[in-house]
């Protein structure tokens, strides 16, 4: 369980967020849905341990530590790999920087290379093959950290249609066959709704919980359900109605 | 051969036959302009007396760069490691820029005497501040997610050194050692022709002296060759260490 109390930062004096807490339970799909803005990457940089909060508590496991630099896994809406090294030796650096057993890692990377269908592309560079693999081998990368915990930064909704569908399903795999926690951070409303358990709608600057949905509708989801669709436009409301309260 | 390439040969070849023609039609003296024609043979002719010194200048040039990136390389590491650093040493890099450094030719005549010490000093110091910005900026340049990702590997300063900035800043570093390798030349042949017992520097300055303006046309005409040596040398080094950048063969 990661939980989050009294956390609080800001910049020239001005709060980002004071008192900001959050609880997501184990090996659920934590959604955090806000404006553009709202101070959500700040959060985000505070969990990664970029910048220092000012004050309040970060406890994982039941374990308090001081940002999740140590305890989390990164995912990103761009692969991130590095376009100097091979598909295997990007899914491998967890393993190096992390000095594990390499002949293990190495084992283990080849186990997800077959699993998520990257045979035989190995030793190709990144440049050398198409974006659903890419993602696939970031994937492959993010599960070879060995953390319970994945960290999503940014929406997927820069990229196009197929390959953030593509990206979504990974995402779904993740969390059902490896049973990893994950905490997203996103301003795009559809994303959220088909991808999260719990949805947490931020509100504008100084950032807070307007409210947490919890929804229940079996995944992979589609748009066409009548409950969704319902949902976006009361999501939508919400959102608004808290832009419009903020004084200019 | 491409299109640019044969216009670029076009041209030269149009200004060499313009300037034969002028010697020729105007009569100038060999000892005022020599023709191309006869600046040609001195450089083939007189090959066995240039190359020795062509090996002087050349090891001061090389020796020059070496030194440039010995100092370069673990300076912009510690500027990028450091900031602070890079806070105290900057307005000495740049006063380092804004001092002519040809004057400190005598100087390092006065110093280091008349052996190739001081040339290859010369051309180090023209050339390693290019190669520290270019190397740091490349540091700088890095995308944040980048950071960020290596940091929640754990990855320790050197070893993200070695995965990420490094490499990371390869481009930059040989963009700034091709402006280097170009001006080093420029360095060694100035420390050459203030004081010096042997190089191309030193050549031009007696054959000057003696009015056989065609020989120091040879010598400069041996001196771009070897520029264009050190440039094309470190293109194909720059397209052999940045491999991810070559044959770009898509799949799917």
């Amino acid at each position: 369980m990661l939980s989050v109390s009294g956390l609080t930062k800001g910049f020239d004096k001005q709060p980002v967020f004071s008192g900001f807490d959050l609880t997501v339970t184990q090996n659920r799909f934590a959604v955090l849905l806000g404006p553009s803005g709202c101070g959500k990457s700040t959060f985000f940089d505070v969990l990664t341990g970029v910048t220092a909060a000012e004050s309040g508590r970060i406890r994982w496991q039941k374990k308090e530590v001081t940002h999740l630099g140590n305890s989390a896994a990164y995912m990103h809406q761009k692969d991130l790999l590095l376009p100097w090294f091979s598909l295997l030796e990007n899914s491998m650096l967890p393993a190096r920087t992390g000095r594990d057993d390499l002949v293990r890692a190495r084992t283990r990377a080849m186990q997800l290379f077959s699993r998520l269908g990257l045979v035989g592309y190995e030793n190709h560079l990144p440049h050398q093959v198409s974006g659903g693999m890419r993602q696939r081998c970031a994937l492959v990368r993010t599960l070879m950290f060995n953390r319970d915990l994945v960290l999503l930064d940014e929406p997927l909704s820069a990229l196009d249609a197929i390959t953030r569908k593509s990206l979504q399903s990974l995402l779904l795999l993740l969390q059902s066959e490896y049973n990893r926690t994950l905490v997203m951070i996103t301003h795009d409303v559809d994303e959220a709704l088909l991808l999260a358990d719990d949805l947490y709608l931020l509100s504008a600057k100084p950032m807070r919980i307007i409210e947490k949905i919890v929804l229940a509708a079996e995944k992979p989801r589609r748009f066409d359900n009548p409950e969704l669709l319902a949902m976006k436009n009361m999501i939508m409301q919400k959102l608004e109605g808290d832009i419009d309260h903020v004084p200019v | 051969m491409s299109r640019s390439n044969l216009l670029a040969l076009a041209l030269l070849l149009l200004l060499f036959s313009l300037w034969e023609m002028a010697c020729r039609i105007f009569a100038i003296p060999i000892f005022i302009l020599p023709p191309p024609s006869i600046i040609a043979t001195t450089a083939v002719l007189q090959a066995p007396v240039i190359l020795p010194h062509a090996f002087t200048t050349g090891l001061e040039i090389v020796c020059g760069i070496g030194l440039a990136l010995a100092v370069a390389i673990p300076l912009a590491i510690g500027m990028f490691a450091w900031p602070w650093l890079e806070k105290a040493l900057s307005p000495f890099l740049v006063a380092s820029q804004a001092i002519p450094v040809f004057a400190l030719a005598p100087l390092l005549v006065v110093w280091l005497g008349y052996g190739i010490a001081g040339k290859i000093l010369m051309a180090a110091i023209i050339i390693f501040f290019p190669i520290t910005v270019s190397l740091l900026e490349g540091f700088k340049g890095c995308d944040r997610e980048f950071r960020v990702l290596f940091r929640l590997m754990g990855g320790g300063f050197w070893q993200t050194m070695r995965l990420l900035y490094w490499p990371w800043a390869l481009p930059h570093f040989f963009a700034g050692l091709r402006v280097g390798v170009t001006v080093a030349t420029i360095g060694a042949v100035i420390g050459e022709w203030v004081g010096a017992q042997r190089g191309l520097g030193f050549l031009m300055i007696q054959a000057n002296a003696r009015l056989k303006v065609d020989l120091v046309f040879a010598v400069i005409l041996w001196l771009s060759l070897m520029g264009l040596l050190l440039w094309y040398g470190v293109g194909w080094l720059e397209k052999k260490s940045i491999y991810w950048k070559n044959n770009q063969q898509i799949l799917e």
